[in-house]
């Protein structure tokens, strides 16, 4: 019986021994100037891996980075558990808005705003990771995706259309096509919902509540959802059910990216994403055109929205390498290879790119021509219950299967944040 | 000297025995461990976290019952809540009067004596109670596809193409159209179950019956259903409790929002929204504990009106 029991004691002994030189091993592999990236874009990995790491290592050959993606659905849950448990990587890819600003208010990330380059970028591309005030930046902006309309030209060529400027011209080029019968004009399903909101309300929105001006304006409770800008958005969106595929109200976004991609439909509502799905999927030929203005000669707004960035993980032992690599994150460098290794996902920096991706280019290319906005239910407006984004998804769908009314819409979602948030509350 | 030691310790032995019943401590110990730690246990601690809120930076305070009054009086709850419940309400009904109804039917016929292909009959029916549910939901997403599904055409066939619509797209539609599809998948169960009653049911009953004049309309109404009963009861129960459990079914053919509007929103995914949060929408764990109590409540109330109004009342014959 003793016998037995010393033995056991042995075991456990080694065991524990064994755990100690492994934690050891890995902590002081770790401490080797290695640079761990916690990311959620595991569709990016050989990208990383083959073309964005080796090019900063040409830099700083002595800096190791290693990119350690989750799927995008684990990763706000994954690295919140790494965070606690003090096992999360140097760098941290960071969501926009409330989620990484949560990070930073319980002390996960460090404030960015003394490294050098952060100055590359402007007020609106950094806005998706300060704090409310705009005085603290706790990541380092990468990229950001813009909506457009993406068409096939095949149809436009035999169909002699040209790319549409206002709302009038589109609907006349949506009502051609209609009448020539052969193609669904507009590529766009409700059944998702988001697809009504993203690709339809927050796509051609910003020509009508005016950019960042409107977004602000929302922010500040001097504009309600139920003023014009937005019950206009809505019966827009509502017009263009009749050109819509057949039974859109239960086509998914799978089944919109099918029926663009194979020839079936004329034109997509899009986010610059679908650039490298459609490159490598549709059998047609295509191009862009930006969301049409309501009337001719109208200042053009472009949703520009900040969709990744990258900061230092407060607990890192390897900050100052980290801080150099978020610093070669904001340089021209950086850009260049990130646009251009993933069209669609744009540089946020003011550096100038050339983007060689034609149709991803045009994308970029409206920048310069219109004014950038992003989300505007992204920021602070989705903090309460029920949260705008998820209403907008509701509505938005529900306006264009015909089930509720633009002014409706409007009502029922300017109620619902006038529930929680202050400046909105009825007064 | 060695037989007195021998005895002693014999003696010890039986008192050992006799003043601690080890053995069934040691029996139910697996049972006991793994239930407490994996059912009792979490169930406890939802209930104790429904009890608390949290604040921005992360702690947690005592609120006693307040979530329940938010979930029940605050109309942005409340709305959703009872929204969530009235659907559910439709998915089990449905459930039992279709997946039940047709069940039955087919045990009756599953069971008739000279049946030919039984086995064959039985295994294709109850195959897709085997598949995963997010085969189930995209094989039935492309059929009713309105873009390149089948149905259709096959309705085509009949002269009923004009009868077709999205379904899954519709707000009238919508819940019918996927508890069908929950129902298309479960059949098989409430089948088995009764179909296996209907075995236990001896030759000599029907056989009596038969012979006192009963055709077999009358030999089904008053000699097997009485005896099913029981069984039929079991089915419901089975089905109440899994239909208020339910939840991928849905999340996997109209995601965690429930669109259209909501219209097939049921208890699973109101929970799952509130306590991991969805998209923008924040996940909120103690308002989240409050859904999954209240769901367990509504559980508990259906199970006990069977067990007391229904189960008790049963005649039971063996045979």
């Amino acid at each position: 019986m003793s016998f037995r029991l010393q033995s056991t004691g042995r075991h456990a002994k080694w065991l524990f021994g064994a755990a100690t030189a492994l934690v050891l091993a890995v902590s002081s592999a770790a401490s080797a100037q290695t640079l761990t990236i916690d990311s959620w874009r595991n569709d990016d990995a050989d990208v990383w891996n083959k073309t964005i790491i080796p090019a900063f290592n040409k830099k700083y050959p002595d800096i190791k980075v290693q990119f350690r993606a989750d799927p995008p659905t684990e990763y706000n849950a994954a690295l919140g558990a790494r965070l606690a448990g003090g096992t999360a990587g140097d760098l941290i890819t960071c969501r926009p808005f409330d989620a990484s600003l949560d990070l930073f208010k319980k002390g996960h990330l460090v404030a960015v705003d003394d490294i050098k380059g952060i100055e590359n970028f402007s007020p609106v591309a950094k806005s998706a990771w300060q704090t409310d005030d705009g005085k603290q930046t706790f990541c380092m902006p990468m990229a950001s995706v813009i909506h457009g309309f993406i068409y096939n030209t095949e149809i436009f060529d035999e169909l002699k259309l040209t790319p549409p400027k206002t709302m009038a011209e589109f609907k006349a080029v949506l009502e051609k096509i209609k009448a020539h019968g052969k193609y669904t004009p507009l590529a766009l399903g409700t059944a998702d919902q988001w697809e009504a909101a993203t690709m339809g309300f927050q796509n051609i929105g910003p020509n009508y509540w005016k950019g960042e001006e409107g977004r602000q304006a929302l922010i500040a409770g001097k504009e309600k959802l139920t003023d014009a800008p937005y019950v206009k958005t809505f019966t827009e969106i509502a017009s263009w059910a009749p050109y819509m595929g057949k039974g859109f109200s239960a086509q998914k976004y799978p089944d919109t990216q099918n029926l663009f991609s194979l020839g079936r439909a004329a034109i997509y509502p899009a986010g610059s994403w679908d650039i490298p799905i459609f490159r490598k999927q549709a059998d047609v030929k295509f191009d862009a055109f930006p969301p049409p203005v309501p009337a001719a000669g109208d200042k053009c707004y472009i949703s520009d929205h900040t969709d990744i960035a990258i900061g230092i993980n407060a607990k890192s032992k390897n900050v100052e390498a980290a801080k150099k690599f978020l610093e070669w994150v904001a340089s021209p460098d950086f850009a260049a290879i990130y646009a251009n290794a993933l069209p669609g996902f744009f540089p946020l920096s003011n550096a100038q790119i050339e983007v060689k991706d034609p149709v991803a280019a045009k994308f970029v290319g409206w920048r310069k021509d219109c004014a950038s906005t992003i989300r505007n239910s992204y920021q602070i407006l989705s903090r309460g219950t029920p949260n705008l984004e998820n209403e907008l998804w509701n509505v938005s769908a529900q306006v264009i299967n015909g089930t509720l009314k633009p002014e409706d819409a409007a009502r029922k979602v300017e109620d619902g944040l006038a529930a929680w948030y202050e400046p909105h509350k009825k007064k | 000297m060695s037989t007195i030691a021998a005895t002693e310790e014999m003696a010890e032995d039986l008192a050992g025995r006799r003043g601690w019943p080890l053995h069934i401590v040691v029996f139910l110990a697996p049972a006991v461990l793994v239930y407490s730690l994996f059912s009792i246990y979490p169930l406890i601690d939802t209930i104790r976290l429904s009890l608390f809120t949290t604040d921005e930076a992360g702690l947690y305070h005592f609120v006693g019952l307040d979530n329940f009054g938010r979930l029940i009086g605050d109309p942005t709850w409340s709305g959703p809540f009872w929204n969530a419940f009235r659907n559910n309400l439709v998915f089990f009904a449905i459930h039992m009067v279709v997946q039940n109804g047709i069940g039955l039917g087919l045990a009756m016929l599953l069971s008739l004596p000279d049946l030919a292909g039984r086995n064959l009959y039985r295994t294709l029916i109850f195959l897709p109670t085997m598949l995963s549910v997010v085969i189930i939901g995209f094989i039935w997403q492309l059929m009713l596809s309105p873009l390149w599904g089948v149905a259709e055409t096959f309705l085509g066939f009949f002269g009923l193409g004009g009868y077709f619509g999205p379904w899954l797209g519709q707000e009238t539609t919508a819940l019918a159209t996927i508890s069908l599809i929950s129902v298309w998948q479960f059949i098989g169960i409430p089948m088995m179950l009764i179909y296996a009653a209907l075995l236990n049911i001896p030759d000599d009953l029907v056989d009596a019956a038969t012979v006192d004049g009963a055709g077999p309309f009358h030999v089904f109404w008053q000699v097997k259903l009485p005896l099913i009963v029981p069984t039929l009861g079991i089915v419901s129960i089975l089905t109440f409790v899994a239909n208020f459990n339910a939840f991928d079914l849905i999340y996997a053919v109209k995601g965690a929002l429930a669109g259209p509007n909501f219209s097939t929103d049921i208890l699973g995914t109101f929970f799952y929204r509130t306590f991991f949060g969805y998209q923008l929408q924040v996940g909120n764990p103690t308002m989240g504990a409050t859904v999954a109590t209240m769901m367990l409540m509504i559980i508990l109330v259906g199970v006990l009106i069977y067990l007391f109004g229904v189960q008790r009342r049963l005649q039971r014959h063996t045979f």
